[in-house]
């Protein structure tokens, strides 16, 4: 049994955490692809950039949590949120607009979020220096132990505040997103845009307006992502660049255009990641009795190293790429 | 009267003006360099900046000739890099005399036994098997075999680590490992291109992204190929090196050699660009759907020009390599290896040869010379600091300052992409009236 909570501990707690992380940032991402129709590779640094506005809160109000018991961290989040988008929608505004006007091909607006990427990656550097550093500026990282009632089962299964935060705001969050695009009147016109933008213009439907919205979701978004990874580790300012390839073979996975398709394919990222780098030998442990020899001695099951993780995602965008590039949901955008 | 077909008359020659200008001006660059900074190190950054005119060549026919953006130069650059680093360094006796040669051959077998057992199970329906169970049959055979072929070769890698360090070069002439360098990256971009060039162009920035990485860790990790973080040096030359004939005149016969293969490369794509090849290549670029109804095979093409620029990156990465004479596989990054080479493009002209070698020029003397300007101007600011509202600075203020080139790369990049699309020397562009 205690292998069972090895395997609990180590797959479905850490597959769930990644998942959500890269769910969150994969729906933003479908959200700008379907919109304005281009892969936005700044996505991972408006992620770092609203983990750093949290990091920058918390040391200049490092009480703010003890007011309502929880970290000061997640209660300036919102603000953070706030402030991320509103770059998100400064950065559009100042780059991607003009760009637009001119009716350039999608790949310059690819290339132009590179030239973005850069400039967020050397100001957040420039501030906060190359090494990384804690979001529990003043509070106390809680880590539950939960000790499973069999027989015979000592190590507990592990789970620390942060990640059942992250559970919950990114229910919550998908919630929230799912209502807002099904049921509001500007929710529906994003969805009318994304199936055709000209037709969502001629009925009326204010593009720019729907632009700007997109993008304050997708900052929110993005700062929420940033934030509850940076508090699950530490916040470093080169977070993002090993976010970037699961959030779009998440975003390619589920289909382009289909926030649910994202959440989906955020998760099959996440826990294929964490599942290629278990070590499946320790599975075999308790059975090695019944089992042939050369199975057992073979010592490490695991498909890659910990240091090959990155293949991971890569491995999966080829085989969705070559096998269905709509996504397993069938996005509309190839 | 009789009229003539427009492109049958020659062209009024003008003088290049524009041309000329820009490069008596980077003449005069280059100049000042030598002149402050003395013969060996402006050489040296010569040698590098034509190093990375190769690589900025194939960037320009795979975005400026066909509209591909490939964002992971640097994984070619390493490729190539790699491979110069292995046929050329001498031979490992420790690990040649042992017998770990026969068991890491025997793996290499049992991979490829591997391979070809799962492509068979592929073609299992052909037999009349169902084809559900033909794929499930595929997909189970070929995760057992990959874990078997895995295990394998985890424990012959770990014998060669523990016993022989790593399992040296080849000792052959450093041209080969030139060449080689770049067939292999030809042979990882014709992999990238054949999965994504069919799809959105933005797929093809998003894998090469990936494998640009995964390249990177592949040779950072593999301690029994290249010894990971420990390095490998020194490197041959193709020329005799500083310690037979001096830094300067070294350094300028390597900068001969590197010269003479941009020429060879700059004359060749300059015929493949007037041919019917380039003009194909242009008209796919500029209007798909027509050059499609004109009976191109558009993928072909795509496939052609992504794996040429490929493996210009793979040469350009080996001869910087090899120059630099040690392989860091930790020193290949984005920001040098693959941005700076984009700005390059895109500041030079895309699609124009002679502005993609002007640009790369340019802008590797722009780039060296930031970094003590960036240590200046930060040197600047924390005195003022200091001084004014006596602020107390850290302590990594130098790492911050080259940070600060980050950004600027980033803000070039965006206001080049909106300002100057075309670059400084825009691609010509024959209008037939």
């Amino acid at each position: 049994m205690n292998e069972l909570v090895f395997f609990i501990n180590n797959v479905v707690i850490a597959g769930s955490v990644t998942g959500s992380i890269y769910a969150i940032g994969a729906v933003g991402v479908t959200l700008i692809f379907s919109i304005m129709r281009f892969a936005h590779f700044a996505h991972g640094d408006m992620m770092t950039f609203g983990a750093f506005m949290v990091l920058l809160l918390a040391s200049a109000f490092p009480g703010a949590g003890a007011a309502f018991g929880v970290p000061a961290a997640l209660v300036l989040l919102p603000v953070a949120m706030a402030l991320t988008a509103l770059l998100a929608v400064g950065i559009d505004r100042a780059f991607y607009k003009p760009l637009r006007a001119h009716g350039v091909k999608p790949i310059v607006l690819v290339i132009g979020s590179l030239g973005v990427t850069l400039m967020l990656q050397g100001l957040i550097r420039l501030f906060s220096g190359t090494g990384g550093s804690s979001l529990y500026v003043d509070d106390r990282k809680e880590i539950f132990r939960l000790a499973l009632p069999f027989e015979g089962v000592r190590a507990p299964v592990v789970i620390t505040e942060p990640q059942l935060w992250l559970f919950g705001i990114t229910l919550v969050a998908v919630v929230g997103l799912h209502l807002f695009l099904t049921r509001s009147r500007l929710g529906k016109a994003m969805r009318a845009m994304s199936d055709n933008p000209d037709l969502a213009q001629a009925s009326g439907i204010n593009t720019n307006t729907i632009v700007a919205v997109t993008w304050v979701i997708a900052g929110g978004l993005a700062a929420i992502a940033g934030t509850l990874l940076s508090l699950d580790v530490t916040f470093k300012p080169d977070l993002s660049f090993f976010l970037l390839l699961p959030i779009f073979a998440a975003a390619i996975v589920g289909g382009v255009g289909h926030p649910f398709g994202a959440v989906a394919g955020g998760f099959v990222v996440g826990f294929a990641e964490t599942l290629a780098v278990f070590n499946w030998s320790v599975l075999l442990r308790p059975f090695r009795d019944s089992l042939p020899e050369w199975l057992t001695q073979a010592g490490n099951l695991a498909f890659v190293g910990t240091e090959y993780k990155i293949v991971v995602p890569f491995f999966i965008l080829v085989v969705i790429l070559v096998w269905r590039p709509t996504g397993i949901f069938k996005g509309k955008v190839i | 009267m009789e009229t003539k077909r427009a492109d049958t008359v020659a062209a009024p020659s003008r003088f290049p003006l524009r041309e000329a200008g820009l490069f008596v001006a980077l003449l005069v660059a280059v100049l000042g360099v030598y002149a402050v900074m003395g013969g060996a190190y402006s050489t040296r950054m010569l040698v590098e900046a034509a190093c990375y005119a190769i690589l900025a060549l194939g960037l320009t026919i795979q975005w400026g000739y066909a509209g591909q953006f490939n964002a992971g130069v640097m994984g070619f650059v390493a490729l190539g890099g790699f491979s110069a680093m292995f046929f050329s360094i001498p031979v490992n006796e420790a690990f040649w005399d042992s017998e770990l040669p026969g068991e890491l051959g025997l793996v290499l077998l049992y991979m490829v036994a591997a391979v070809l057992m799962v492509l068979g199970a592929t073609r299992l329906d052909r037999l009349g098997v169902p084809r559900k169970l033909r794929t499930l049959i595929a997909v189970v055979l070929g995760v057992v075999l990959y874990l078997v072929v895995i295990n394998a070769l985890r424990g012959v890698t770990d014998q060669i680590e523990s016993r022989a360090g790593f399992i040296g070069g080849l000792g052959l002439p450093v041209g080969v490992g030139w060449i080689v360098g770049g067939a292999l990256a030809g042979g990882v971009g014709f992999f990238i291109g054949r999965v994504c060039l069919g799809l959105r162009s933005d797929y093809l920035a998003i894998a090469t992204l990936g494998i640009a990485e995964i390249i990177k860790a592949f040779l950072k990790n593999s301690d029994w190929l290249t010894r990971g973080t420990a390095t490998v040096s020194p490197l041959p030359w193709p020329v005799p090196g500083p310690e037979a004939v001096g830094f300067t005149l070294a350094r300028a016969m390597y900068l001969s050699v590197t010269a003479v293969m941009i020429a060879l490369i700059f004359f060749l794509l300059s015929r493949a660009y007037h041919a019917p090849w380039g003009r194909m290549i242009r008209a796919i670029r500029d209007n798909e759907l027509s050059a499609a109804a004109m009976g191109k095979d558009i993928n072909r093409r795509r496939l052609e020009i992504f794996v040429l620029g490929c493996i210009l990156m793979g040469i350009g990465g080996a001869a910087l390599a090899s120059f630099n004479s040690m392989f860091d596989p930790q020193g290949y990054l984005p920001l040098n290896h693959t941005f700076l080479v984009l700005v390059m493009v895109i500041l030079g002209g895309p699609g124009n040869n002679l502005g993609t070698i002007f640009g790369a020029v340019a802008v590797y003397i722009i780039w060296i010379m930031s970094e003590p300007l960036a240590l200046f101007l930060m040197e600047l600011a924390v005195a003022f600091g200091e001084g004014a509202f006596g602020w107390e600075a850290p302590t990594n203020m130098d790492s911050r300052a080259l940070q600060a080139r980050v950004f600027v790369i980033g803000l070039l990049i965006t206001l080049v992409l909106r300002f100057a699309p075309k670059g400084l020397l825009p691609e010509k562009v024959k209008h037939v009236a």
